[in-house]
């Protein structure tokens, strides 16, 4: 028990990135206003992102920006630096979810000029009129 | 066994013929030209055929190997070449029937009526030639969606509620239950194809074999034993040169022709003795014979009456193969070509009264027979040869049954056999002394009955000579079901 | 042009000419039709050079910018994939020949708008098809979805909101698959796809995060292929997209999604793993994909309109091939991956049907379908064709797919899957006679607009409607004709090894 409540504490990060997701998802789900799922969906994926970050930080690591000189001389200590490569798959990530969400809200844009409400409620009785 | 080419011509000159058909449409006789050219050339190519076939040999085609083990190919064999002749041969005189028939009444669509004719004569000779129950599978079902349109003609509210039974039966049963089958049959033998002896034995058990033997025969529908027989009266809604030829000669034969294939060629008779499986055909055909034939008696429609006699006829063809012994065999195949030609004619005639004198009923029928005396006369002589009696073909074909019967101590089955010509007779002689010696019931809806234009007798005249003929020069027919038989 | 740069052509040559389309477009409304037919066939002729490579010379892989693998993006052409890449090639020029059409009746203002998110979806496509790269396959996929969700919203009625509800079950997907990604990052340290395939069965003592990682990136992607019960956007989203979307992405979208469930299968983990160590797994999903084939035939049969019922047919399709690769034998793959071809091939060719009839009827209510094999009858020819693949009656492809289905469930004892394959066959049939039955027998409707009076009833298709789908007609036929070579020389090389 003991064990297990400090694996929990060591990994509090994961655990509030789980936290996130569970808020997204449940915002994604179970909202009816249209624009309350969206932000859920961006929750969501940022959560994602939030956790890969944190698969690349290393105790004590610096940022990985580097000076050349130093690095010709001495080489690379991999140790002391944060690992970098999730952090640019994260700002691809980024960039699709920003673009899903610029579609998402021209989208909603046009609900909203078609049905004049953003709650999903509404808008399907307005459909079946 | 050499590969050529020729197989594959028979099948396709009337599959690509229809092109030429389709594309006359503005001109009925250059259309009417090209089917009864196409009939003609593919009684020419498969009779081409037929030296080779008596000498022993044959011929073979890869279209495309598709399955690992199982081609599409064609091949000509004794049983094919057997089948192939007469539905080629009877297709010629249709052909001319049909032109007379679509004519007289001014039918419409008539363009579409011959090219789907033309696709399904295709598919029957393509059954024949198969090499494998894949091909035969393919070939099956353009035959089935073939003819929908050629059933459903009429377009009227009996036909479409007709048309739905009728692809239900042949549809559904080859989905469901002919597939399941020919996926056993692969897994059991590693190959489709049609051999002498056939490829399962040693590797069945008695209880597979008998549940392969009857989703095999229920899954060909197309041979109408009972109970997947419903969609045959129904699709007596067709045009009756559809009803003569299709459902007299080659939708029902093709069904027929795949079970013996399948007897002959997958089972093979040596494994079926063994599990004694015979009994499974037997008892299934003697249900569906003596059956139908009590339910030919009770009806007063002409074209579902012989719907009812077709229905039990074919099933002498699968008793006769049942029974396991060569009399009885060859009976069995016999009664094609004889039943082929006899119910050809019947139906034929049905079309000549309904052309001349509009009638379908047969208690509207008295007398009809001394305004058409052709008629009824080839009507006579073609219900004799299905009844059995000497000296037309049929006899030949039943006395082989009874005598196979015999010859495998099934006394049973003769009761059967004859119990059944007996109801035969029943239902058809009515037919022909009303004809004759009744008196006409309406005076005045007699006006010009007069016989039916000479297209139409022409070819029920010839076919009803042949079954007179097939009596007295059996020979080929014999010649190839020895093949078969024994090769 | 050195030969092992053709396949950057396929990817690449749609991409130019969406971008070429988007900056010209607004002053050259011309200019759409060539550059868009110039785009896709080039591609398709890119991809027909790599497919021929592949196939004498064996796979190959190519290292975009140099950067060596495993740091730098891999593009790994094998047999599967050079296969996918030249249905997609070849599904899109055939389909875009009929969007062209359908999108000046459609959406006339906005021609070059919808053409450009058109050709970088294929783009996006075609990259899917080539990328060995873990994470690659992730943004190509959410660039064809984007692509797909602003294609739909271009619909009309209700298609902008079932374009958010796509985004949404579709981010959710598209997020899981990433969470996958990213838990095999953590474990291995890479995201190359050879490099993963290697690493992974060295790993132990890691298998509850290994199997985390595998259901995500499983479930991920089944959302996106609308597999049972994660199908619940498609019907909508389908039905209401523009006619000359939906037969680009109807054909081709749950396909390839299903590739990349193969590729995650086999080329990341290996089928030791899904079906040796985790045996119990394989029959849930296999279950699964049987009750989602029957379901999804049941509801087809509910509906009234052509589109939404092909949708439902589309939704019972994807539980074929999941349920065949899960399977676990070589027959059940080779079906399942026959059945990424013609599936596409007999949804595309279904599609461009109903496009063409609604061009000439107006919307897809099977009242509205009476007596169009008088009509149409080259159009009804071709559908007919179709369905007889659906339902799987040969020579058509559809019946070939079905048999190695067959066999393959058959061997593995699979009785559930076999019946929901025959089930769905039957079911299939009716659905299909129903609207053929309609077709032939109902008269048009006397003051339905195009009866002229007259004229005769007979008003076929436009020939830009009716060209491709004859052509994919044939091909259903021809393609059925070849499944032999097709599965010795393709698809036998796509299957694992040891199978």
């Amino acid at each position: 028990m003991d064990a297990m409540l400090q694996e929990i504490v060591a990994k509090y990060n994961y655990w509030i990135y789980v936290v996130l997701m569970m808020i997204g998802f449940y915002a994604m789900i179970g909202k009816s206003n249209l624009v309350k799922k969206l932000i859920g969906m961006n929750i969501f994926q940022t959560a994602i992102i939030l956790m890969f970050i944190s698969a690349g930080v290393k105790k004590g690591g610096g940022i990985p920006i580097l000076d050349k000189q130093a690095v010709l001389e001495r080489g690379v200590e991999a140790a002391s630096i944060v690992n970098p490569l999730p952090h640019v798959l994260m700002l691809t990530a980024i960039v699709v979810s920003v673009s899903v969400t610029g579609v998402a809200l021209a989208i909603l844009q046009r609900i909203h000029g078609l049905y004049g409400s953003l709650e999903e409620d509404e808008i399907l009785e307005k459909i079946d009129r | 066994m050499e590969n050529s080419f020729w197989p594959l011509a028979a099948v396709l000159i009337s599959l690509l013929g229809a092109v030429p058909i389709l594309l006359s449409d503005r001109r009925p006789n250059l259309r009417e030209a090209w089917t009864v050219t196409i009939a003609l050339g593919k009684f020419a190519i498969v009779a081409s055929l037929l030296p080779a076939v008596l000498a022993g040999g044959g011929y073979r085609f890869t279209l495309a190997e598709v399955l690992p083990g199982v081609p599409i190919a064609l091949r000509v064999d004794a049983m094919g070449m057997y089948f192939a002749l007469v539905a080629s041969f009877l297709w010629i005189g249709t052909s001319v029937y049909s032109i007379g028939y679509m004519r007289a009444l001014r039918e419409h669509d008539q363009t579409r009526y011959f090219a789907c004719f033309a696709v399904a004569i295709a598919a029957t000779i393509g059954v024949a030639f198969s090499e494998n129950l894949l091909t035969l599978y393919l070939f099956y079902e353009m035959l089935s969606l073939s003819t929908y349109p050629l059933v459903t003609h009429k377009q009227d509210a009996e036909a479409r509620a007709s048309g739905r039974r009728y692809l239900t039966y042949l549809l559904g049963s080859s989905v469901a239950l002919l597939l399941p089958a020919m996926i056993l049959t692969y897994i059991l033998a590693g190959t489709l194809d049609f051999t002498t002896g056939g490829i399962l034995s040693g590797r069945i058990d008695a209880s597979t074999a008998a549940v392969l033997l009857v989703l095999f025969v229920f899954g060909f529908a197309k041979a109408a034993v009972m109970p997947m027989h419903a969609w045959l009266p129904a699709a007596m809604v067709a045009p009756t040169p559809v009803s003569s030829f299709l459902h007299g000669v080659a939708v029902v034969k093709v069904g027929v022709f795949s079970i013996l294939r399948i007897v002959f060629f997958v089972f093979g008779t040596d494994l079926l003795a063994e599990l004694h499986l015979g009994v499974i055909l037997t008892a299934l055909a003697s249900v569906t014979v003596l059956g139908a034939s009590l339910v030919a008696l009770t009806q007063d429609n002409l074209k579902r009456r012989l719907a009812y006699s077709t229905i039990g006829q074919l099933s002498y063809m699968i008793l006769g193969a049942g029974m396991l012994t060569a009399a009885g065999m060859t009976g069995g195949l016999l009664h094609l070509s004889m039943h082929a030609f006899g119910k050809i004619t019947l139906f034929l005639c049905a079309g000549a009264i309904y052309i001349a004198a509009h009638k379908s009923n047969i208690s509207e029928m008295d007398g009809l027979g001394r305004r058409m005396p052709v008629t009824y006369a080839a009507f006579f002589l073609a219900s004799l040869s299905i009844i059995g009696m000497p000296p037309l073909g049929g006899f030949l074909s039943k006395w082989s049954l009874v005598v196979g019967a015999i010859d495998g101590g099934q006394l049973l089955l003769v009761a059967v056999v004859l119990v059944s010509s007996l109801l035969n007779a029943a239902y058809f002689f009515p037919i022909v002394y009303r004809g004759f010696f009744a008196r006409a019931a309406e005076e005045n809806g007699r006006e010009e009955i007069r016989e039916a234009p000479l297209l139409c007798l022409v070819p029920l005249s010839v076919t009803a000579l042949f079954c007179l003929a097939l009596f007295i020069w059996p020979s080929l027919a014999l010649e190839l079901i020895q093949k078969v038989l024994s090769p | 042009m050195s030969f092992l740069n053709l396949h950057m052509y396929a990817l690449a040559a749609p991409l130019v000419g969406a971008m070429l389309l988007f900056a010209a477009g607004r002053f050259g409304r011309r200019l759409v039709m060539p550059v868009v037919l110039a785009a896709l066939s080039l591609s398709l002729a890119a991809s027909v050079l790599v497919f021929l490579e592949v196939l004498t010379a064996g796979p190959f892989s190519y290292t975009v910018g140099n950067w060596e693998a495993p740091w730098g993006i891999e593009l790994v052409v094998d047999h599967l994939g050079a296969l996918v890449n030249l249905l997609i090639a070849s599904v899109a020029l055939t389909a875009c020949v009929s969007s062209l059409r359908r999108s000046s009746a459609e959406l006339p203002e906005r021609r070059h708008q919808f053409f450009t998110l058109y050709l970088i979806l294929i783009a996006g496509m075609h990259g899917l098809a080539l990328t060995g790269d873990a994470f690659n396959l992730y943004v190509l996929l959410e660039i064809t979805s984007i692509t797909t969700y602003g294609l739909i919203a271009l619909g009309k009625g209700r298609a902008p909101l079932s374009s958010f509800n796509y985004i949404v079950m579709g981010s959710i997907g598209a997020c899981f698959y990433l969470l996958g990604i990213g838990y095999l990052y953590i474990l291995t340290g890479t995201l190359n796809m050879a490099d993963l395939h290697r690493i992974i069965p060295l790993l132990d003592g890691r298998g509850a995060a290994l199997a985390t990682a595998f259901a995500f990136l499983m479930v991920g992607l089944w959302i996106k292929m609308a597999f049972f019960p994660l199908h619940v956007w498609l019907p909508n989203a389908y039905t209401d997209m523009p006619d000359g979307a939906a037969v680009l992405i109807a054909p081709l979208m749950t396909k390839v999604t299903v590739f990349l469930m193969i590729r995650v299968m086999f080329s990341i983990f290996s089928p030791v793993y899904e079906f040796i160590q985790h045996m119990a797994v394989q029959h849930i999903i296999v279950g699964v994909a049987s009750v989602g084939i029957v379901c999804a035939s049941a509801m087809a049969l509910g509906q009234k309109d052509l589109r939404r019922m092909l949708t439902y047919i589309i939704i019972a399709e994807v539980g074929y091939m999941v349920g065949g690769l899960w399977l676990a034998n070589a027959k059940g793959m080779t079906g399942a991956i026959l059945h990424i071809v013609n599936d596409a091939l007999m949804t595309l060719c279904l599609f461009l049907a109903a496009a063409a009839i609604a061009h000439r009827t107006g919307a897809l209510g099977f009242e509205r379908l009476g007596g169009l094999y008088r009509r149409m009858p080259l159009t009804m020819a071709a559908f007919t064709v179709g369905a007889l693949s659906m339902i799987g009656v040969p020579p058509t492809c559809g019946f070939f797919s079905k048999w190695y289905l067959l066999l393959g469930g058959i061997e593995a004892g699979q009785w559930l899957y076999v019946g929901a394959l025959i089930f769905s066959s039957l079911v299939n049939a009716v659905l299909f006679f129903r609207i053929i039955e309609i077709a032939y027998f109902r008269t048009p409707a006397e003051d339905s607009p195009v009866h002229e009076p007259g004229k005769g009833p007979r008003r076929e298709a436009p020939q830009a409607l009716l060209q491709p789908l004859v052509v994919t007609a044939a091909a259903l036929i021809g393609v059925g004709l070849a499944t032999g070579p097709l599965v010795e020389r393709v698809i036998r090389f796509a299957l694992p090894v040891g199978y």
